[in-house]
């Protein structure tokens, strides 16, 4: 194992738009264990925003408490990041965002983060529909406290211990869907070409994206008898292929005909995607929610981009706030004198 | 009894049921005297409820300009049969009660020491109106009327405030200015007026009152426009009484300060968050990004926000915190006032962690302290706490005009601009304490291309923001902190300090809302030959001067409305002097401002001056 990483860059690393490598949108060594889930999502959002040309320090990112929370530290060293409290990133990542719009916020949380102490404000993050993209690294249990069963366990999974999980699910894409997410996704740490895709086209939606992406523990929840095992989840993944596709390139993946939908993005990249069946609507809620159960039903898993909403009003929209961010406002701008403070005198007397 | 006889000096209560329009008529009664040049302080006492419980408000008229409350009431205007027992048993001997004689008076409670006057408000609203509403909302504009003739209110000015307060909706003046006059005739033609207690115009300059230069305000409303010139662009909060009107008025100025004319988009955001822990998240956010944030609470909120604070703390990320207190613990008396979230609000959160608190004391002190505060928490990069209170944020206070100083200029504190991040050659470190007063430099977010940014967490870290589970390194980090919290001494606001016309080894310490009633106490006490040197703490860390005090003094009555004696508590635990024997607890925690009487009997009792005799005398009789 290595402590720490090589400084040597390879003179012909590809450098994307903005003149960075792959390299520029890596973060410190990763001290979660050998194997886990998370480490592969932490490597598709380099892939994502190395791909998509972002400007490192144009990103903030966020997170609460938890092993995932841990991995901001992991990707995109050259942004500025907030690893805040349990279950609070949301209320952080909304103050932040209405400072300043410009930036693009990238949240990580648990299911523990997030389905449990976070519960609240992750609901209400979604009700404003905050310009974000949120991503739930989902594996079913608290790995730092070793093992306990969270809130997204399926009902009777085994845990390590053996116990049997006698409590429902909350599953947070339908909640998403529910409460007012534009952009819900899920996906599989172990699915890079889904999950890549799915990542771009979160950061290129304007609204809150959600991705729920199943990342199994390694070392708590990967037995036999849990349902958020790799093997388990490989076997029941009933996967909806996606292509991004960024502005002005030409489409190139086929896919079966009959099944595809295109979504043109708010930016002008196109999301394709291979749906399991010809009446799933993905902009229509009902229809996704219907689709979601028909598969859980069926004991499969169903991944991919779920339900998208592209005409929806973000926060800033509802807020009428000025399209110059808040942050950048001066005194000069935002105080008004003692001339208007005669005038209030005035009022008063 | 002789009736009581006093000119610009009494006190008025009015008895209410909440919910039926009395506020406003109430309001009026009160803004008629001070635009006669009068020093008046109101207070609405209010129950948590919207409609149908008692509810009061007591209007102190003093000559001299003392705005706290006295104690005792001089008339009460009895409109609520519900209180009435305990109400006519508060009026003092010789005193005035108003009462509605179209329903007889409970005979049992019916005092001889008492002055009745009864007015048939009932009866003449049903004679003259015949909606509902109407008849119960122009039983108080009745009320008023007559108490115009009673007191000898200048009717003109009642007049202008009903045509000022009908303002765009003119159909309303004539009706309310016809009920105006009804009561006045009626009480013209049945009484002998004025009273033995009335007002008089033009009297002579009010002793502590330089000029009747004054203005009538809120604290809460001078909180917020407090806010608006400190360049607030976010207020995230969750409404809470008695905070909730600061955060109402914030955007009230700023839907008339901050649409940009342009584009009619907004200057500044406001959001209603789902709890206290979100609204302080969101500030929390806002302030890391740069913009200047605040929020606004009462203790059951600061109980929420502790978690947050805590983090603010530790990662040095600034923040406001208005905290209008309320009485505690727990739920408590959520329309009632107190200053119990002293520890709660200096120790929020666990670990070592401590706060900057601010104490205003007028409206004046709301909206400059208010400013003050978003400099101090971009200076120091820690939240600040205003500890204002239901009785300064929610009632009406004589204040001089709010003054703001136009060469003055934001301090935002030790943050590298992108062009200050290229010009730099060192490595940045967050954390590090490059100019020895505790205080890193921060960057905001995407300021620079490749320098700069950095990683913000809760948990130990090093100068340069990398995580550490190193003790010599964690000390390291917490001893700047503290070290941070002793360069705050040079910039809060320092103590006032008056001393006694004769030398002297007591004194008294106070700190907001309890400072009215303290001087006019002072003052009572100086008349009786007791002298007494005062502080007024105005923030804390405390500051050289107040160790000084103390040292200086022998005994030191703490005068505070709570029950443990908070801030003595607080004083023991963060000055350097020995002082436990020296501090005397004075305390009051029924929910209502402290009166002067209250504070000045006690002292009083511990200076064993026990010649005086009872204030209240409490001789009731049984008709």
């Amino acid at each position: 194992m290595t402590y720490a990483k090589p400084a040597f860059r390879h003179p012909d690393s590809k450098t994307n738009e903005v003149g960075c490598t792959r390299r520029d949108y890596e973060g410190g060594l990763s001290t979660l264990c050998a194997g886990c889930g998370h480490d592969s999502i932490s490597a598709a959002i380099i892939d994502a925003c190395f791909e998509l040309s972002i400007e490192p320090h144009r990103v903030a990112k966020l997170s609460g408490i938890g092993c995932s929370s841990k991995t901001p530290a992991y990707f995109l060293s050259g942004s500025h990041s907030f690893n805040s409290v349990h279950g609070r990133m949301p209320s952080v990542a909304t103050g932040a965002n209405v400072a300043n719009r410009d930036l693009i916020y990238i949240g990580v949380s648990g299911d523990g983060d997030t389905a449990s102490i976070g519960m609240g404000q992750f609901a209400h993050v979604m009700r404003r529909n905050l310009n974000m993209t949120y991503i739930v690294e989902n594996n079913g249990c608290y790995g730092l406290t070793k093992g306990q069963d969270s809130a997204t366990m399926d009902t009777d999974s085994v845990s390590k211990k053996g116990d049997i999980n006698p409590y429902m699910p909350i599953d947070l894409v339908r909640l998403g869907i529910e409460v007012g997410a534009t952009f819900v996704g899920r996906s599989f740490s172990g699915d890079k070409a889904q999950l890549v895709p799915l990542i771009k086209a979160a950061l290129s939606h304007r609204g809150f994206a959600l991705l729920d992406v199943i990342s199994p523990c390694v070392t708590f929840n990967n037995h036999q008898g849990s349902t958020k095992s790799y093997a388990n989840f490989r076997e029941h993944n009933e996967a909806m292929p996606v292509d991004f596709v960024p502005r002005r390139e030409a489409i190139t993946t086929s896919y079966d005909a009959g099944m595809v939908q295109e979504v043109c993005l708010h930016d002008g990249s196109v999301l394709r995607l291979q749906k399991v069946n010809n009446e799933y609507n993905i902009e229509d809620a009902q229809s996704a929610l219907d689709a979601i159960a028909h598969h859980t039903k069926q004991d499969r898993i169903l991944t991919g981009l779920l339900y998208i909403n592209r005409d929806s009003e973000e926060l800033h929209d509802v807020l009428q706030t000025a399209s110059k961010p808040l942050n950048t406002l001066t005194q000069r701008d935002l105080c008004p004198g003692s001339r208007f403070l005669d005038s209030i005198n005035a009022g008063l007397r | 009894m002789q009736p009581k006889e006093s000119i610009n000096d009494f006190v008025i209560k009015f008895a209410n049921v909440n919910g039926t329009g009395s506020a406003s008529a109430n309001g009026m009664f009160a803004k008629a005297i001070f635009r006669m040049g009068i020093p008046v302080s109101p207070r609405n006492i209010f129950p948590s409820n919207i409609q149908g419980l008692p509810t009061w408000y007591e209007v102190r008229v003093s000559q001299d300009g003392y705005l706290g409350r006295r104690g005792g009431i001089d008339m009460m205007v009895s409109v609520n049969p519900q209180s009435f027992a305990k109400d006519v048993s508060e009026v003092e001997p010789g005193g005035y009660m108003v009462y509605d004689t179209t329903k007889p008076l409970d005979l049992r409670h019916v005092r001889r020491d008492v002055n009745y006057l009864g007015i048939p408000l009932t009866e003449m609203c049903l004679r003259e109106y015949t909606d509902s509403r109407q008849r119960q909302l122009f039983k108080n504009v009745i009320y008023v009327g007559a108490l115009a003739a009673l007191l000898n209110i200048d009717f003109a000015i009642l007049k202008d405030l009903v045509r000022e307060q009908f303002k765009g909706k003119e159909k309303l003046i004539t009706p309310n200015i016809h009920a105006l006059e009804m009561g006045h005739q009626y009480a013209s033609t049945h009484f002998t007026c004025p009273l033995g207690i009335h007002l008089k115009a033009g009297e002579q300059t009010p002793k502590h009152i330089e000029e009747f230069d004054q203005i009538l305000m809120d604290g809460n409303t001078a909180t917020a426009l407090g806010a608006v010139y400190a360049g607030a662009t976010v207020a995230a909060w969750y409404p809470i009484t008695p905070s909730t009107s600061v955060v109402d008025a914030f955007e009230k100025y700023c839907r008339r300060l901050r649409i940009d004319p342009g584009t009619g988009k907004k200057n500044y955001a406001i959001v209603q968050a789902e709890d206290e822990l979100s609204a302080m998240g969101m500030v929390i956010g806002a302030n890391w990004n740069g913009a200047r944030a605040f929020t606004a609470t009462s203790g059951p909120g600061i109980s929420l926000m502790s978690e947050f604070l805590g983090l603010a703390y530790f990662a040095e990320v600034p923040a406001v915190l208005v905290d209008v207190q309320r009485a505690g613990p727990s739920t408590g008396m959520p329309t009632r006032t107190q200053q119990s979230d002293i520890f709660a609000a200096a120790y929020a959160s666990h670990g070592d962690t401590k706060h900057v608190l601010l104490f205003p004391a007028t409206p004046a002190e709301c909206f400059s302290m208010t400013v003050e505060a978003f400099d101090l928490a971009e200076r120091l990069q820690t939240p600040i706490i205003m500890m204002s209170d239901l009785d300064l944020g929610m009632n009406e206070w004589m204040s001089p005009p709010l003054e703001f100083d136009d060469n003055y200029r934001y301090d935002r504190g030790k943050v590298l601009t992108g062009e200050e991040l290229e010009a730099m050659t060192e490595r940045f470190g967050r954390y590090l304490d490059v100019d020895g007063d505790g205080i890193p430099y921060r960057t905001y977010p995407g300021a620079h291309p490749t320098k700069g940014a950095y990683f913000t967490r809760g948990s130990s870290r090093d100068e340069y923001a990398a995580y550490t589970e190193d003790g010599d390194v964690y000390v390291r980090n917490m001893d700047r902190l503290l070290q941070k919290f002793e360069t705050a001494k040079s910039l809060v606001p320092e103590a006032k300090i008056k001393m006694a016309e004769a030398p002297t080894k007591d004194a008294l310490l106070f700190f907001g809302t309890t400072a009215s009633p303290a001087y006019e106490a002072l003052e009572m006490l100086e008349k009786e030959g007791i002298h007494l040197d005062t502080l007024r703490l105005r923030s804390f860390p405390f500051t050289q001067e107040v160790e000084d005090f103390i040292e200086a003094h022998d005994r030191i009555f703490v005068i505070e409305q709570n029950r443990d004696g908070q801030m003595r508590r607080l004083l023991l635990n963060e000055t350097n002097v020995e002082a436990n024997a020296k501090l005397v607890s004075v305390v009051e925690y029924d929910g209502l401002p402290v009166t002067a009487r209250k504070i000045a009997t006690v002292i009083r009792g511990h200076l064993g001056v026990n010649n005086v005799t009872p204030l209240v005398p409490q001789e009731k009789e049984t008709a």
